[in-house]
């Protein structure tokens, strides 16, 4: 009893700088926050009167509502979108390219990385504006007389600038899923009387899953979340939650209603997460 | 004979520069059991790849059942296989490894949900369907993968080093029931082995093969007892060499001076191909075909030679012995070790390091490769 004693001491006595460091950078603001979202806003400071008012507020402004919901749509494309043309170049790099290329072709896929994510956006914004690359090549060209206008101040935009920004996230999980299954595997579904695409179907993609569905939540969490590519590329008229977010923090200086919308994002986000943890769970069931 | 299931025409492979088949001309009849024995990197694996279809090959036929491969893919063929890591789909339960061949059959979802039961039980794993693939042990794994295989009804069965993976004991009962398992089911299998044991216990013929060529291809017996070249009897089991000088020949019979042996006299028949690296004539013979001879033990063999023993490796059942044979030297001057094996029958005394001896033998155990 007594070494264990000793034993328990020593391991706390181990895990207690990081889990103080834990608490103060993640639990201390995601505390704050959760406090503020139930007090009531003076006009020029905040009072400490419980109340369920902001979190009223954000349940039925319809402003709150649509642009939640744009968030989610947005969100989702992106994701969609990173996924969907992530996995071939993943497929292509695991399957396709000789073995001692593939460190090279990796290290070629977070290039992007090199420059500050703000950077990647103002380019993006260089390449899709009015008189940007796109259009003045056009142009220039004679394919089109007009400079395009719906690639830029819109959805698409938005959703252009993030699959990129994300695109290497999603690369990685699916190209380390990839590697993982077993070449005979895909051997033996040929073996046993399936094409090339029925293996894929039957064999490749169910193995690949847990793979597509980290990219899916690598992707999606910080997107839904996204703050500089609506202010930037969106060009401030359509913002997303965390426009909104900021707009009530620091513009409007109301903080709770503003820790109220964050409170309210972090709930969603953490459902559609645990729902595809859940999925992947049902996945992974037969694996373990 | 029997009808040829498999039968491949010169064929070559090639990969980049490296000759990997150098003209295979082989003939696998309906319902054998055949094996590719060879060491690592000789071509065994590829041959069964091209066969499967895993492989293209650079030149010539490779027909099966009579009909041209050439142009028909891996998943046409009337081949399955057992691959060497299982390839167990491990997303998948053990019913479902099992029928996963069996998508484009027509019939009900309860006739082969049975013939998957069938499958499982002739393997030795009835019941085990609804487990997860990821559970199996070793053994359990590699009898899905023939389940697996066998439930298609293919003509030929292709087993790439099936029990390389396994322990002792358990690949001596696999191989048991491998052969009984093809008895039972009547298919042509074809085995790839480096394991010479293994291939002997197992095959009804079996093709041995060096660097991409076959260089014998004979039944286990043939293949132990007259070995075509000194490098396949030196890769089957163990046999003695030693430097011979041929002094005669006369109608297919040579006679040769063996260094420590003496004079012998062989028919065509006991007269084998040596190998390009070899520097002359060599007298091979096997471990267990001389006997070790008691103080005063009598014998009926026409032959007889004085040895000195340098070690002795007991094994329970048999005593491995290092012998010198006097006058072994006498040839090339270089010491020439031979090994005899003796079994330890009750009342034979395992002589000891150090003790002078006498070999019994006969000149019909001999091989010669020249």
């Amino acid at each position: 009893m007594a070494k264990f004693d000793a034993e328990a001491r020593a391991g706390l006595s181990l895990i207690a700088p990081p889990f103080l460091y834990a608490l103060l950078i993640l639990a201390a603001p995601i505390l704050t926050i959760l406090a503020y979202s139930f007090l009531t806003d003076g006009y020029l400071e905040i009072l400490r009167d419980f109340t369920w008012v902001n979190y009223a507020q954000v349940f039925t402004d319809p402003i709150v509502r649509t642009v939640m919901l744009r968030s989610l749509m947005v969100a989702a494309i992106v994701t969609l979108a990173t996924v969907l043309t992530a996995f071939p170049i993943a497929y292509y790099v695991s399957f396709m390219v000789r073995p001692e290329k593939k460190a090279m072709w990796l290290f070629l896929i977070t290039i992007p990385f090199w420059t500050s994510y703000l950077i990647r956006v103002f380019l993006w914004k260089v390449i899709l504006g009015y008189n940007g690359v796109v259009n003045s090549s056009l142009t220039g060209l004679g394919i089109i007389d007009e400079p395009l206008t719906f690639i830029l101040y819109n959805i698409n935009a938005i959703v252009i600038t993030l699959a990129h920004a994300y695109a290497p996230f999603a690369i990685l999980p699916i190209f380390v899923a990839l590697e993982k299954i077993d070449r005979s595997l895909l051997e033996a579904g040929r073996d046993l009387g399936e094409s090339r695409a029925m293996t894929f179907w039957r064999v490749t993609l169910p193995l690949a899953m847990p793979g597509v569905i980290a990219a899916t939540l690598i992707v999606f969490i910080p997107t839904i979340g996204d703050y500089v590519t609506p202010e930037v590329i969106g060009g401030g008229k359509i913002p997303m939650i965390a426009n909104l977010i900021q707009v009530q923090m620091l513009a409007l200086d109301n903080r709770p209603l503003g820790s109220a919308l964050a409170v309210t994002a972090m709930v969603v986000v953490a459902l559609v997460s645990l729902l595809f943890l859940f999925l992947n769970r049902r996945f992974l069931k037969v694996r373990q | 004979m029997t009808e040829a299931m498999i039968a491949c025409k010169g064929v070559h492979k090639y990969y980049g520069d490296y000759h990997a088949l150098r003209g295979i001309d082989l003939t696998i009849r309906a319902g054998e059991f055949f094996s590719l024995l060879g060491p690592s990197g000789c071509g065994k694996t590829t041959l069964l790849r091209t066969i499967a279809g895993f492989e293209d090959i650079s030149q010539g036929v490779v027909l099966i059942d009579g009909r041209d491969m050439g142009e028909v893919p891996a998943n046409k063929r009337p081949t399955n296989m057992v691959f060497q890591s299982y390839a167990i789909f491990p997303h998948l339960t053990v019913a479902e490894n099992v029928a996963f061949g069996l998508r484009r059959d027509p019939r009900p979802k309860a006739d082969k949900a049975a013939a998957v039961e069938e499958a499982l039980a002739m393997v030795g794993l009835k019941g085990y369907g609804a487990r997860s693939a990821h559970a199996l042990s070793g053994g359990q794994r590699q009898r899905v993968a023939l389940a697996r295989a066998l439930i298609l009804k293919p003509k030929v069965l292709l087993l790439d080093e099936p029990l390389s993976a396994l322990d002792r004991k358990m690949r001596e009962q696999m191989q048991v029931e491998l052969i009984k398992l093809q008895r039972q089911v009547g298919i042509t299998f074809v085995l790839v082995t480096h394991d010479q044991e293994e291939a002997l216990v197992m095959s009804d013929r079996i093709a041995v093969m060096f660097e991409g060529e076959i260089a014998q291809l004979d039944g286990p017996e043939a293949l132990y007892a007259r070995p075509a070249t000194r490098r396949v009897a030196d890769f089957i089991g163990v046999m003695n060499f030693l430097p011979a000088r041929i002094l005669s020949e006369s109608a297919g019979t040579v006679t040769v001076e063996v260094a420590g042996l003496g004079q012998v006299e062989l028919p065509e028949r006991q007269i084998s191909r040596a190998d390009p690296e070899d520097d002359g004539p060599m007298i091979g013979f096997r471990p267990e075909t001389m006997t070790l001879l008691g103080p005063t033990a009598t014998h009926s063999q026409p032959r007889e030679t004085n040895a000195s023993i340098d070690e002795v490796v007991y094994y329970g059942d048999m005593t491995y012995y290092d012998l010198r044979l006097d006058g072994a030297d006498q040839l090339d001057g270089k010491a020439r070790p031979v090994r005899i094996s003796m079994r330890n029958v009750f009342g034979r005394d395992v002589q000891e390091v150090g003790t002078r001896t006498r070999l019994a033998w006969s000149p019909g155990s001999l091989v010669l490769f020249r």
